[in-house]
This record gives C-alpha cells, sequence and structure tokens, in this order.
C-alpha cells in the first residue's frame, strides 16, 4: 500500500515535470486554453451559482433555527453565513463539488484519449502530450477559480437575502449589518488563495489518472471514480494544512 | 532503412521479446507477421519508441531512437508517420483539422499553404468531400484513411502501421493495402506494417519477417512464403 502510494506519487512528480514546459506552439496552447476554460470553468458557473444560492439559503434558515437565541444579537445570523460561506463554503465545498464534476470529466476525457490510442498518436509525432493535453487544462482550471469562487460567494449572499425577505426569517438591515460586522478582508483573499491550490489538485490528480489508464472502457470508468475520490481527500487534507497556515 | 538488433522486453517476469534483429529497407513494404500474442506490436512500439527495449537498439538510418534526446529525437518524430489499430484520429476534430494538426504543430509553412498541404493529403487517399466530417461520423475504412492521411501529412521518412485492415472487409482492406504500397514507392518511404492477414501479406509483402513466441522466425518476401520450411510459419499459413 505504501509502495503503491509512492510509486503513484513519484509517477505523478514525472508527469508534472513533463506537463510543465514550454508548449511547443503558443497559439495552439491558447487555442486549447480557451477551449478548456469555457469547458471546465464556464460551463460549471451554473451548478456552482445554483448550490451556493441554496446554500446560503439554508445556512440562514439553519442557524435562525438552531442556533440562534433571544441572548444573541439578530445580525448574528449573517455574521455566521458570511464567515461560512467566505471561509470554507466557496473555497472547499464548491471545489469538492467541482472534483467531481470536472474532475470525473478530465480523467473519463484523457482516459479514453489513452485507450483509444491518441496519446501514443501525440507521442509518435513527437507531440510531448503531457504538455499538450494537461497543461491547458490545469491553467484553465486556476484561472476560472477565482471566478467561480467570486459567484459562489455572491449567489450564497443573495440566497441569503431572498430566504430572509420571502421568509421573514431577518430584516435585510440586520442581515446586512451581519455581512458586514467586524469584517476581515483576509478571510476573502485566503479563501481564494485554497480555492487557488485546490483547483491546481482537482486538474492535475484527474488528469493524472486518465493519462495512465490501462486496459479499456472499465478502467477509465475506475479511473474517474479514484480521480473524484483522491481529488476529494486531497482538497480536504489540503484544507487542513492551509487553514492553520493560513489563519493563525 | 531501419536496423533492428537483439531487441530483449520483458513485462513483470514474462520475456514477450527474445533477442530479434532485422532489417527492414527504405522504399518497400516491409511487414512484420506472426500470431496473436507472438509479439509484433511490442516490437512496433519499441522501433517506434512508445516502449524502451531492455536490451538492443533500433536504428533510424543510423540513428538510435532510444538514445536521443531533445530536439533531435523531435526532428526525427517528424520524420514518422504512423497508423493506428483502431485509426487514433483525435475525437475531438474534424478530418481536415486532424491531418492539418501535425502540420500546425510542427510546419514552418504558412496556413494556406498548411491547409494545401491537409488537402493534397486528404484527396490522395480519397476523402475529398469529408473535410468536414467529425471522425465519429466516418467508416472504418473511411477512419484508416483519414489516419493515413495524417501520417503523411509531414512527408515521412518512415511510416509505421499498426494491423491496418483489423475490422475491414475484403475490399476496405485491399484499398488500404494499397494506398500504403503507393505511398511507400511513390515517396521512398521505410514502411512497416503488422498485420496477420495474409491477403496484404500476397498483396504488398515485399519483405517479410514472421515472429514466433517473441523470435523471429522467417524472413522473405510474400511471393517465397508458401515455400517456408518454417514448421511454425507452414503451421500459421494453413490456419488462414
Amino acid at each position: 500500500m505504501l509502495y503503491k502510494s509512492l510509486h503513484s506519487l513519484g509517477n505523478y512528480l514525472l508527469l508534472m515535470r513533463r506537463t510543465f514546459t514550454r508548449p511547443q506552439r503558443g497559439r495552439i496552447f491558447w487555442q486549447q486554453f480557451v477551449r478548456e476554460f469555457y469547458q471546465l470553468g464556464f460551463n460549471s458557473l451554473f451548478i456552482v451559482i445554483l448550490m451556493s444560492f441554496f446554500i446560503g439559503a439554508l445556512l440562514c434558515v439553519q442557524i435562525k433555527i438552531n442556533i440562534w437565541s433571544p441572548w444573541m444579537p439578530r445580525f448574528t445570523i449573517g455574521y455566521a453565513m458570511r464567515e461560512v460561506i467566505l471561509l470554507e463554503f466557496a473555497s472547499s465545498i464548491i471545489c469538492i463539488i467541482l472534483a467531481g464534476k470536472v474532475g470525473s470529466n478530465i480523467a473519463s476525457e484523457i482516459g479514453t484519449m489513452r485507450v483509444t490510442q491518441q496519446i501514443d498518436a501525440l507521442d509518435v509525432m513527437g507531440v510531448n502530450s503531457a504538455n499538450y493535453i494537461l497543461l491547458p487544462k490545469i491553467v484553465a482550471m486556476v484561472s476560472a477559480i477565482p471566478l467561480l469562487v467570486t459567484f459562489s460567494i455572491a449567489a450564497g449572499f443573495v440566497g441569503a437575502y431572498v430566504v430572509c425577505w420571502a421568509g421573514g426569517f431577518l430584516s435585510m438591515s440586520d442581515l446586512t449589518y451581519g455581512l458586514q460586522y467586524s469584517y476581515d478582508n483576509w478571510h476573502l483573499w485566503s479563501g481564494y488563495v485554497k480555492a487557488l491550490v485546490f483547483a491546481f489538485i482537482i486538474a492535475s490528480v484527474s488528469g493524472y489518472f486518465g493519462y495512465t489508464v490501462q486496459g479499456g472502457s472499465i478502467e477509465v470508468g475506475r479511473a474517474g471514480t479514484n480521480a473524484v475520490v483522491v481529488s476529494s481527500v486531497l482538497i480536504l487534507f489540503t484544507d487542513l494544512l492551509l487553514t492553520n497556515l493560513l489563519m493563525t | 532503412m531501419i536496423t533492428i538488433t537483439d531487441i530483449h522486453k520483458h513485462f513483470d517476469r514474462q520475456e514477450v521479446l527474445h533477442g530479434i534483429g532485422a532489417s527492414f529497407d527504405a522504399g518497400k513494404t516491409n511487414l512484420i507477421i506472426g500470431r496473436s500474442g507472438s509479439g509484433k506490436t511490442v516490437l512496433l512500439r519499441c522501433i517506434v519508441g512508445l516502449l524502451t527495449p531492455d536490451q538492443g537498439e533500433v536504428l533510424y538510418d543510423g540513428r538510435d531512437i532510444h538514445h536521443l534526446a531533445g530536439d533531435e529525437a523531435t526532428r526525427l518524430r517528424q520524420e514518422m508517420g504512423m497508423l493506428f489499430q483502431g485509426a487514433a484520429l483525435f475525437d475531438s476534430m474534424d478530418v481536415l483539422h486532424n491531418v492539418l494538426f501535425p502540420l500546425e504543430m510542427f510546419s514552418s509553412k504558412t496556413y494556406r499553404e498548411q491547409l494545401q498541404r491537409a488537402r493534397f493529403c486528404l484527396e490522395r487517399v480519397g476523402l475529398t468531400g469529408a473535410e468536414g466530417k467529425m471522425p465519429s461520423e466516418l467508416s472504418g475504412g473511411m477512419q484508416k484513411r483519414a489516419a493515413i492521411a495524417r501520417a503523411i501529412a509531414l512527408e515521412p521518412r518512415y511510416l509505421f502501421c499498426d494491423e491496418p485492415n483489423s475490422g475491414l472487409d475484403p475490399i476496405s482492406s485491399r484499398i488500404i493495402d494499397g494506398l500504403i504500397s503507393d505511398i511507400t514507392h511513390e515517396y521512398g518511404i521505410t514502411t512497416i506494417v503488422n498485420t496477420h492477414d495474409m491477403g496484404s501479406v500476397r498483396g504488398i509483402g515485399e519483405q517479410v519477417l514472421f515472429i514466433h513466441e517473441g523470435r523471429a522466425e522467417w524472413t522473405g518476401t510474400g511471393d517465397t512464403i508458401e515455400q517456408t520450411e518454417s514448421p511454425h510459419l507452414r503451421e500459421f499459413l494453413d490456419h488462414v
């Protein structure tokens, strides 16, 4: 088990070394980047907004029902919701969701290229296949994540406003005051920093699982599952490390 | 000309190639034949550099592919074209862009000239009019022809074909064989074809290497193969 993990880590690092080299044709790299940005980033926008909207609304409802007491100021609901969204949800939880959506997509796409010999065809031509396939995906994912995190935060706040307005849980002014109360800009930036690292994990780990597929369609499916599981675990583990590093 | 010397390859504890040596002449269609599992594909992958042999050397006109690095390796690879068993067309691109791809990556020609070259290659394999089609919209034979067009786009000196007729009907197989043979003679390419199709052996086999259990058992031409005294080749011929 330990040997296998170390072997995989070594192979992953070797693959990253091949990936992070200068693209053979800059124009083709940018074409690929734009395509991947659209596929991995823009196409994830709807699910990110939808989930963030409902989680923002649900956080408000849950805090009101389970935590709030007459001894607490009313704006605490907005304050607690803001901290959860900024510190964890918009970065870590959204990235775990993206590991499921984007990670399996990357692993199965590259895995299919491997089993249908498209990667071999690139290698025989003299194309650095790791660089050609993986680099645009990693760069696109890392570039798209600040956008997704920003929309997630905004959608979470909108969800909170909507539920407070529609359900009468809290006045708009109390929620606004709570969202602004004791605001620390670093909480926002630390969320972005974490999300950038998580985006790299999602794209590179999923790419590794796809690139190293051996066999047929069953192995491609397995690579997709492994990519999601390993990316999610690594995101949680890195989250723990980064939170300690950035918040203390 | 490609020369291979004493090629050994094993996976885990199983030795697949036991010291194969041969030379493949330029301007000829060189066939590697043998039963499934005899080591043909492993040998071809060692020759094109997709696998590294445990021992032995593969020389492309004196250049050992396994000891080249950087620009020299890339330059040699640009002289190679390969037709894979499943065609291996890029399924995110249409036929024209599949053929354009190696030109866009490596050619110093203008885009207009690249486009002209890609269209010429498609015309050469009889695929005029299929430029805008996606690989999934093509029949097996058309996919193989598109893959040949892509393989010859950079005017290669070496052409490799892994089971070019697998999954094709006899008529399509002969069309593909004809194309491979014509292109080989037209451009003086060193062509190596992996096959177990006796139609190909008799039709285009100018030089044939028979492999049995990872060993080179017989070499000759498609015309002389029937007179073989090799028992394993005799058995192979009797069953196809």
